[in-house]
């Protein structure tokens, strides 16, 4: 069971007290968009082995959906940060890189 | 025969005489005995049958490892199936049954399967059940249904109660041997919160039954003065009776800890269940014996070395009067020479390696013990009872060179690590050569949200089995615990122990090595699921080489087993089948829990009206005053109906739909949904959410509007009030409000999170009545305080102000199609408003009506409900309710879906409505068939039955469905086949039954 820490409320909670939303930073296609485009933002999903960017609400806490940077294989956690973002904050793939250099998730480094 | 000596056993009290049951007899055993020992004291040494061949099983081990002596303990609402004997301590008036037989444990009938065992191989089940097809139903599948499973589950209702217990530690230190009190001490001195936990009833494990010497004294004296300084210290907790039942990620640990099992009245739980959050785990779990695999040693008396030796010290019950002992390692010896101080017979020490050199044998020759080095068993004799050995040389093939009676076996194949613990959260093992076993590999610990190790293994779990070795790793594992807690150690210096020098065991994997086919179909590797070598061997030959799958072939190490006795030796005999190392054959995977736990414990306080809580409306009480039948909708109860005296269902649904009808209905829809979504951009937002546009909607105005998910579909429906220029009242389903809370959350934080909205979920604030029927306003204006006319209030309009001098705000909407207002009072005035209404209403007969009337009246009108209409893959389109969907918005969820194919397929089943031909109610769910079948030779479908009632206002059945093309099809008559097969015609018809025009609703 991970815990993961809230970055509205600070609180280090269980994963019994959050809800997964899946995959981080996907970017909408709403109509007008071609069909590959809109079937890879509905149905198609990375499905990494190691460092992986994720969505969460803090369902039974404060109600904030928050993202974490974590490592699929060793649940070890990089970091969490704010929902409001469309991708991860140079403090986070900071501190993936200390943790794994070389990483790699769709195009980010 | 197993006896009672007349002196020793450190663990009992023979002035406390405990008396007990045992299959319905009268049996008496000593206060510190386990239900296994007290059985061994007196004589029983059958204790069970085998899963699969019904054989006689005596026990084997002397923990919670026991794969035969499973029993039924307690009785009644108390009882619990599949208890380990070794494992169960005795109390007074304890009743226990033995399992697998009939009609008893003497007389089993099963026990043919053992003459048939030659046709029961491993998968004989996969093979045998598949011909005739016709008998699977009726003769095959009934057969394996009561011959799986071990014992019987409990008939009554769980008598007791059970907690959860959550906390959070630095460090949890699993067992309470040499080296978990090792561990748990150096940790606690350093100024660590401790939690220590040991499964057994006593502290400090194998060490004083070995007779290690620890700082110069007896094990057992430093084990007392190190518990006794651990229980002085503030930062440590003490648990006995509590076993680690599994490790999970970030450091959480479930621990099972048995309170109370016998029934008391002290008020406290059978068994408590810990949840725990811990920084480092040390499991000091200490190893379990292996069996050795030779032909017929399952008999009743073959036993491990060290649980022969537990019996006799702690119990003082020897499982003989004459035992052979059967070893490739020395440790068997201390059974030998213990059994030989206790003035009991060993006519042979029978030892696979053909050198034997370390100082336990040494000593054992010395008392004058027969050594036969490079032999082995052949075979045990013997059938409810071991009668003699027939031995033979180890690396032969089984001829025998000397027979020797005995009544019982001590047979020793080495120590395995228990491993299990620090393998659930994903630990890696190596296999250590030298010992013959899978150690963790230090290395590869299970890792925590900081990316390190969080599981530390300290003595025999480590692999360091001798007590001295095993005391140095414990204390290397308080030191890396403490490194990784930077924290300081404490004064205390680590304990040495004093123990003789052990000359390496011999692997042996199957006695003789090289044994034929009719032996190796008699020597058992797993005695509970009765997997022998021959069977592990076929797997391989069949082509079931990878371990996970024969493991699943011939059901090795499953059931309570989990590899403890099981697993190195049948992944031995696969690798000899393979061709391969063993480290390349590899475990299964360890799962929790290590010994199972009760289901009570896992619900803890979980159960009856704490299972799930039930939300009631303000008018809860008096539902239930007046004979409501409730139906459950998510976590409320609403009314379905209310019962008159000497009612039924039926009469009551349609008297209260006849009433509206006709006069006037109460109906509480507290429940629905209210969310109010507020803000400058709260226009804009609702646009996205719903299919409709409602930025344009007046204030002072209703529109109803659907909800689709991001794919299409249609996920909840209501009506939506402007309330203010920036400020929309969303009604939602009942069933649907925190989804749709939810959903709104989502997006506004995650997709649109720079537009100044802002939502709050207000269904509980207030109640909630609907006022339905053509003397609806009659029966507001005698309440008074507002206008409600129709000009005043029109259709689909909302008004705030007072009645009968509550204030309330009135909304004009209809899901019946009668003139119907939606009175919402806050909350505490709802039971006012309620009965306000009955007693004004009296003349007028005004009645309160549940759910299914309000779900016929519905129907009748061709109005859709989520979850009947809708199932997750359909559309607005599908349902007719293009009308609801917005040609001028460019976008909202669900728009770009609703463009793909197979969306837009003239083909998608559409909303109709349905008429029997003979006025009868077509069944629920029922199917429309087509002509010709399907790919899979089954009939084709061209529709379903999505709702079906009979109407008391039309005095018929009606019913709406999904049909092929449906409106392009009126008239056309459909076959629904019943479930027995006889069919129901029905003619396609529009969905609106009842006022199609809309008159009765906008008066």
């Amino acid at each position: 069971m991970l815990i993961l820490t809230c970055p509205y409320c600070g609180v280090a909670a269980d994963e019994t007290e959050l809800a997964p939303g899946g995959e981080a930073h996907l970017t909408r296609e709403g109509p007008g968009s071609d069909d590959d485009a809109f079937a890879g933002y509905l149905f198609h999903r990375e499905n990494p082995k190691g460092v992986h960017f994720e969505r969460w609400r803090h369902a039974m806490g404060c109600g904030k959906w928050f993202h974490a940077a974590r490592c699929t294989v060793t649940l070890e956690v990089f970091g969490t940060y704010a929902a409001q973002v469309t991708e991860p904050p140079r403090a986070i793939r900071d501190a993936v890189s200390a943790r794994r250099p070389g990483w790699r998730w769709r195009d980010l480094t | 025969m197993s006896i009672r000596l007349n002196s020793g056993g450190r663990r009992i009290d023979r002035d406390r005489v405990l008396r007990y049951r045992f299959n319905g007899r009268d049996m008496a055993g000593f206060a510190g005995d386990t239900l296994a020992s007290a059985l061994l004291g007196a004589g029983q040494t059958l204790m069970g049958r085998s899963f699969k061949y019904h054989r006689p099983r005596g026990v084997v081990a002397s923990g919670p490892e026991e794969p035969n002596a499973l029993m039924g303990v307690g009785e009644g609402a108390r009882f619990e199936p599949n208890q380990r004997a070794p494992a169960t301590p005795l109390h007074e008036g304890l009743v226990a049954v033995s399992q697998n037989h009939w009609p008893s444990l003497e007389r089993d009938v099963g026990a043919v399967n053992t003459a048939l065992a030659r046709f029961l191989p491993a998968g004989f089940y996969y093979k045998t059940f598949t011909w005739p097809r016709a008998f699977w139903k009726h003769v095959y599948e009934p057969f394996i249904r009561r011959s799986a499973g071990l014992g019987r589950p409990p008939e009554e209702a769980d008598a007791d109660r059970y907690e959860h217990f959550n906390i959070r530690t630095d460090v949890v230190v699993i067992g309470g041997g040499i080296a978990g009190l090792t561990a748990a001490r150096l940790a606690a001195e350093a100024g660590l919160e401790v939690l220590l936990i040991e499964q057994d009833t006593i502290w400090g494990g194998r060490a004083p039954v070995d007779g290690v010497e620890i700082d110069g004294n007896p094990a057992q004296a430093w084990v007392d003065d190190t518990v006794a300084a651990l229980a002085a210290m503030p930062n440590v907790r003490l648990r006995l009776g509590t076993m680690a039942a599994g490790i999970y990620d970030h450091g959480y640990l479930l621990a099972y800890e048995r309170v109370a099992d016998r029934p008391d009245s002290s008020g406290a739980p059978r068994h408590r269940l810990w949840r725990v959050r811990a920084r480092r785990i040390v499991t000091a779990t200490g190893a379990i014996e292996r069996p050795l695999s030779f032909a017929c040693n399952d008999v009743p008396g073959v036993m491990l070395a060290g649980a022969v030796r537990d019996y006799l010290v702690d119990y003082g019950v020897s499982p003989g009067d004459r035992t052979v002992i059967v070893t490739n390692n020395d440790d068997a010896y201390r059974t030998a020479i213990a059994l030989h101080r206790a003035g009991l017979s060993v006519p042979a020490i029978v030892d696979a390696r053909p050198e034997i050199a370390g100082a336990l044998p040494e000593e054992a020759r010395q008392l004058g013990l027969t050594i036969l080095p490079g032999t082995g068993i052949a075979k045990v004799k013997g059938g409810r009872q071991v009668t003699g050995v027939a031995l033979c040389q180890q690396g032969g093939d089984g001829a025998v060179t000397q027979e020797i009676a005995c009544d019982a076996v001590a047979m020793s194949g080495g120590w395995s690590p228990v491993v299990h613990l620090w393998s659930h959260c994903g630990g890696k093992l190596i296999w250590d050569a030298e010992q013959a076993h899978f150690r963790p590999d230090p290395d590869r610990a299970p890792t925590g949200a900081d990316g390190r190790g969080f599981v530390v293994t300290a003595g025999a779990a480590s692999g360091a089995l001798r007590a001295d070795a095993a005391l140095s790793d414990a204390a290397a594992a308080a030191d890396r615990v403490l490194t990784a807690l930077d924290q300081t150690a404490g004064d205390a210096s680590p304990p040495r122990a004093d123990v003789p020098s052990e000359a390496p065991l011999a692997p042996v994997w199957m006695m003789p090595q090289r044994a034929g086919a009719d032996l190796r179909a008699k020597m058992w590797l797993d005695f509970q699921n009765d997997v022998k070598v021959s069977d592990v061997r076929l797997a391989a030959q069949e082509g079931f080489t990878s371990v996970e799958h024969a493991k699943r072939y011939t059901t090795l190490g499953m059931a309570t087993d989990q590899g403890k006795l099981s697993n190195i030796n049948g992944l031995a005999v696969l690798a000899d089948a393979r061709g391969d190392a063993i480290p390349q054959v590899g475990t299964t995977t360890f799962r929790p829990p290590y010994v199972p736990i009760s289901m009570g414990s896992i619900a803890g306080e979980a159960r009856g009206d704490l299972f799930q809580p039930i939300r009631r409306t303000p008018l809860h009480d008096w539902h239930e005053g007046q004979g409501a039948r409730w139906e459950p909708v998510g976590q409320w109860r609403r009314p379905y109906t209310y019962l008159r005296e000497g009612e039924g269902v039926k009469d009551a649904v349609n008297r209260e739909i006849l009433n509206t009808r006709s006069n006037v209905g109460l109906l509480d829809a507290s429940t629905l949904g209210k969310i109010v979504v507020k803000g400058p951009d709260a226009g804009r937002f609702l646009d996205m959410l719903y299919t409709n546009m409602m930025s344009t909607l007046k204030v002072g105005r209703c529109r109803y509007g659907l909800m689709c998910s991001e794919n299409g579909f249609l996920m909840d429906d209501g009506v939506v009030a402007r309330l203010s220029e920036d400020t929309f009242l969303c009604h939602t389903t009942t069933g649907g409000a925190d989804r749709i809370h939810a959903h709104m959350e989502e997006w506004l934080q995650t997709e649109w999170w720079t537009w100044k909205v802002w939502i709050a979920n207000l269904t509980e604030h207030y109640a909630q009545i609907a006022v339905v029927g053509p003397k609806a306003r009659t029966l507001l204006e005698r309440l008074g305080g507002m206008d409600l006319s129709r000009d005043a209030l029109p259709f689909m309009g909302w008004a705030d102000g007072t009645l009968g001098g509550l204030p309330v705000r009135v909304y004009r909407i209809s899901f019946s199609g009668e003139l119907s207002y939606e009175i919402a009072v806050p909350a505490g005035q709802g039971r006012a408003l309620w009965d306000r209404l009955l007693s004004e209403g009296a003349d007028l007969g005004v009645m309160p009506y549940g759910t299914e009337a309000l779900h016929v009246m519905r129907a009748e009108k061709g109005f859709i409900m989520i979850g009947d209409e809708t199932d997750g893959t359909v559309i607005p389109q599908d349902l007719g309710l293009d009308w609801a969907i917005s040609k001028k918005k460019d976008d909202y969820l669900g728009k770009r879906a609703q463009a793909r194919p197979h969306m837009t397929d003239p083909d998608r089943w559409t909303l109709v409505g349905l008429e029997t031909e003979s006025g009868a109610v077509l069944p629920e769910g029922a199917y429309a068939v087509a002509e010709g079948t399907n790919a899979n030779g089954q009939r084709r479908t061209q529709g379903r039955v999505t709702s079906t009632y009979y109407s008391p206002t039309l005095d018929r059945g009606i019913a709406m469905g999904l049909v092929w093309r449906g409106p392009e099809r009126l008239g056309e008559v459909l076959t629904f086949p019943k479930v027995d097969g006889t069919p129901v015609r029905a003619r396609i018809v529009s969905p609106v039954f009842y006022d199609p025009k809309g008159e009765k609703q906008d008066v």
